[in-house]
């Protein structure tokens, strides 16, 4: 815990923040309609598909994969005692059942939740009531599948 | 394709991954948004470096906007940034599709736990079998959606 309120900790929590926003405006994925413009398969044969958000995404996992490689010859982080790694590594009704909301939700509005936070830098109308829903969504999924890790780790043994 | 800007989706993609890697080497924690939001009440412990990310993720969003003005939506030379309106069909209207959107996003998200960062950009990068299959899902899923239900 005390490591977590080190000062190096935090400005690398706000660095990356920053980043990530700034990442989010240039590849305009803070425009939902832009994230819509790529889902919609239908404008494929139309010529009016946009394959923007697959660029950001195969970039952005390149850039981290060689950090990935880093971190593989450091002993711990620059910062933390450890790599916070997921240890459980199964494949779950859980896991399909949660993406495939996730999917649904996201497919509405094309908003996904790094978006809707970037999204309060310009304040749309109605950014509030979705933000509100956001919470109440990820928090009643707390309480209604608590994730019982431990158990799930150990029945995955 | 009008809409298609390969050039600045690899510039912020490359931006998003490094953001991941910063949070990886330095603090060992997966910038995954998701999880970020949905752990921000105690009882979890570091909900201080979360804020202060989510915080500095809404300020990078703003500061560019205005350091490279008009590249899209928002700031002072872009289009106002706007949320979808309903499909015609469905008569309980916006306010209510957003707020299902947003409902099933936080759902989906937390039982599933991750989103386009944790699984999308990070998870995929770990080559974790997980992270795959997630993706999988979600991208299906949502590109059914919209090709169906015509929000576009």
């Amino acid at each position: 815990m005390e490591t977590h309120l080190d000062l190096r900790y935090l400005v690398t929590a706000a660095i990356g923040g920053a980043i990530f926003g700034v990442g989010l405006y240039v590849s305009q994925m803070v425009d939902p309609l832009k994230v819509l413009h790529f889902l919609d398969f239908k404008a494929i044969p139309t010529g009016q598909w946009d394959p923007s958000l697959a660029f950001v995404m195969a970039v952005g996992l390149v850039v981290m994969f060689v950090a990935l490689q880093i971190g593989r010859r450091m002993q711990k982080p620059l910062f933390d005692s450890a790599f916070h790694e997921p240890n459980y590594k199964q494949i779950d009704g859980r896991l399909l059942l949660g993406s495939a909301i996730f999917g649904l939700g996201w497919g509405m509005s094309g908003i996904c939740p790094g978006p809707a936070i970037s999204l309060i830098a310009f304040w749309p109308p109605n950014i509030l009531v979705y933000l509100f829903a956001l919470f109440v969504g990820s928090y009643s999924g707390t309480l209604l599948m608590p994730s019982n890790s431990e158990r799930r780790l150990a029945l995955a043994r | 394709m009008e809409h298609f800007s390969p050039i600045s989706a690899s510039i912020g993609g490359a931006l998003i991954g490094l953001s991941c890697a910063i949070l990886w080497l330095a603090n060992g924690r997966i910038a995954g948004i998701s999880g970020i939001f949905g752990q921000l009440l105690p009882p979890q412990s570091a909900v201080v470096w979360r804020l202060t990310f989510l915080v500095f993720l809404v300020l990078g969003t703003l500061a560019a906007s205005y350091v490279i003005p008009g590249l899209g939506v928002g700031g002072p030379a872009g289009r106002p940034a706007a949320l979808v309106t309903a499909p015609s069909w469905f008569s309980p209207g916006t306010i209510v599709w957003v707020a299902a959107s947003g409902l099933l996003t936080g759902f989906g998200t937390k039982i599933g736990n991750g989103c386009t960062s944790g699984h999308g950009i990070v998870g995929l990068a770990r080559l974790s079998k997980r992270s795959f299959a997630a993706v999988a899902v979600f991208f299906v899923v949502a590109i059914g959606v919209v090709t169906l239900t015509g929000v576009v």
